[in-house]
């Protein structure tokens, strides 16, 4: 910030000279508008008149002594002096607002700078929470994850403990003898807790794309799996449908058409991906590559990357249908069984990602 | 609006689409691969592209591209089509619109 050299009226200095304009806040902007001294001129015309008391305590001392010369002079230097004071007067009051505008927004950016080392400090926590068991270098994913995703982060290993626990009281649940009723509400609790998942992963998208596509909230042997930011629905249903004894003709036929459908949406989302990877590409490669100067392509990628939410829900969506689904051709018992096996099998990748981490294997 | 109604009617199947979008292509290809064959009206080739994008949403399709008519009718955009299929009523809808190639 430059400061003008112009002196300060203070009461205490006796100058006879009107104050310049810009004054000591004179390349300070206000309200957005740079040294433009129009909004204060309009208020200043009007007041001309009734100066005096109101804003100009400050003045008092100086309109004392300048009483005193008026006498002797008379009349005619009178008015001169008259109106060098109201120009006086005008120039300190402009200033004074000046100075209290400089001061609010000296005001606000010491919150804002509050705001910002309480940021990197959670942020640099994160960090370090990253690094424990997670490869991010080997993936790829540098950089410190964008504000929305450490909510994320700490919201799904909530997660992962409720369905941890979920898995356990449907395992308790089918040893035991309960009730139709009672299953049924354990089986939908456990269906909306992977709805409460995807509404998750729904918001983090908006958030961090890149982030949610590259499944770095998982654990090494999931994101192994990995399809469009999650699990491949036409998987899990090879997984559990043959596990699943006695199927009617009826069920059998509804699940074998089931695991086609969901193969053939899966497929066509795959090619929709791919599109979008060969449109980005071809975006960021356009113009001459090895100019050095590529803006405008960067501009044009920013726009492509906002299709990638739509991919990630689009998945999500394709899972939370297959799920829904798959419960609605079976009993109550099968539902609950199946939850179980789907429970069962993430924990035992989650497992070997434990075992791996600790354990790497040799090299040959 | 009277394009949009006069397209879907007059062409079994339709799919207002653009040619960059992604899911418009997702529900292309899972067509084709249905056995069927639609009319794909591209927005970002006609001029009143940015009109029919107003209707599609005035008439309640969740997204203005993909939107699917089958027989005249609103059917949805890719969540809608991706539902229906899952639950195994896409398939009938699609039955009188089989080419055999």
């Amino acid at each position: 910030m430059n400061y003008s050299s112009t002196q300060f009226v203070t009461p205490n200095s006796m100058t006879y000279e009107p104050v310049q304009q810009t004054g000591f806040w004179g390349d300070f902007t206000v309200n957005g508008f740079v040294n433009s001294p129009s909004p204060f001129i309009l208020e200043v015309d009007g007041k001309l008149s009734n100066q005096s008391e109101d804003s100009s305590h400050g003045m008092v001392g100086i309109l004392d002594g300048y009483d005193q010369e008026d006498s002797k002079r008379g009349e005619k230097s009178g008015l001169q002096v008259s109106r060098r004071l109201a120009q006086n007067r005008e120039a300190a009051r402009k200033s004074r607002i000046r100075k209290k505008a400089y001061v609010q927004q000296l005001e606000n950016s010491k919150i804002r700078l509050l705001q910002l080392e309480q940021e990197l400090e959670r942020v640099k926590q994160q960090g370090q929470y990253m690094g424990e068991g997670v490869d991010a270098s080997q993936l790829g994913y540098s950089g410190n994850p964008k504000p929305g995703i450490e909510t994320f982060q700490v919201d799904h290993g909530h997660w992962v403990e409720e369905q941890n626990i979920q898995t356990t009281e449907l395992r308790n649940a089918l040893k035991s003898q309960i009730g139709e009723i009672e299953l049924r509400i354990l089986v939908d609790s456990c269906m909306s807790h992977y709805f409460n998942l995807f509404h998750m992963k729904t918001i983090a998208a908006k958030a961090d794309a890149f982030y949610v596509m590259s499944g770095m909230w998982k654990t090494q042997a999931e994101r192994f799996f990995l399809w469009i930011g999650g699990f491949r629905p036409s998987e899990i249903l090879k997984i559990l449908i043959p596990r699943l004894e006695t199927l009617t003709e009826q069920q059998l036929v509804e699940a074998g058409n089931l695991k086609q459908s969901c193969h053939q949406a899966e497929d066509a989302l795959s090619q929709g991906m791919e599109k979008l990877q060969q449109i980005l590409s071809s975006t960021i490669a356009a113009g001459q590559l090895g100019e050095g100067n590529y803006l405008p392509q960067m501009d044009a990628a920013m726009e492509r990357l906002e299709a990638l939410v739509r991919v990630l829900n689009q998945a999500d969506h394709l899972r939370r249908e297959t799920l829904e689904q798959m419960a609605r051709i079976l009993t109550t018992r099968q539902a609950a069984r199946a939850f179980l096996a789907l429970g069962e099998y993430f924990e035992r990748l989650r497992a070997l990602s434990s075992l791996w981490s600790s354990n790497p294997p040799e090299p040959a | 609006m009277d394009k949009v109604m006069r397209l879907a009617s007059e062409n079994g199947l339709v799919i207002f689409s653009k040619s960059s979008c992604c899911l418009c292509y997702t529900v292309n290809i899972l067509f084709s691969e249905l056995g069927v064959s639609p009319y794909v009206h591209e927005l970002d080739q006609d001029p009143e592209g940015k009109d029919i994008e107003k209707a599609l949403i005035k008439m309640g399709c969740s997204a203005p591209v993909p939107a699917v008519f089958i027989g005249g009718k609103l059917v949805g955009s890719t969540n809608e089509v991706m539902s229906l299929h899952l639950s195994g009523n896409l398939m009938p809808l699609l039955k009188p619109y089989y080419s055999f190639n």
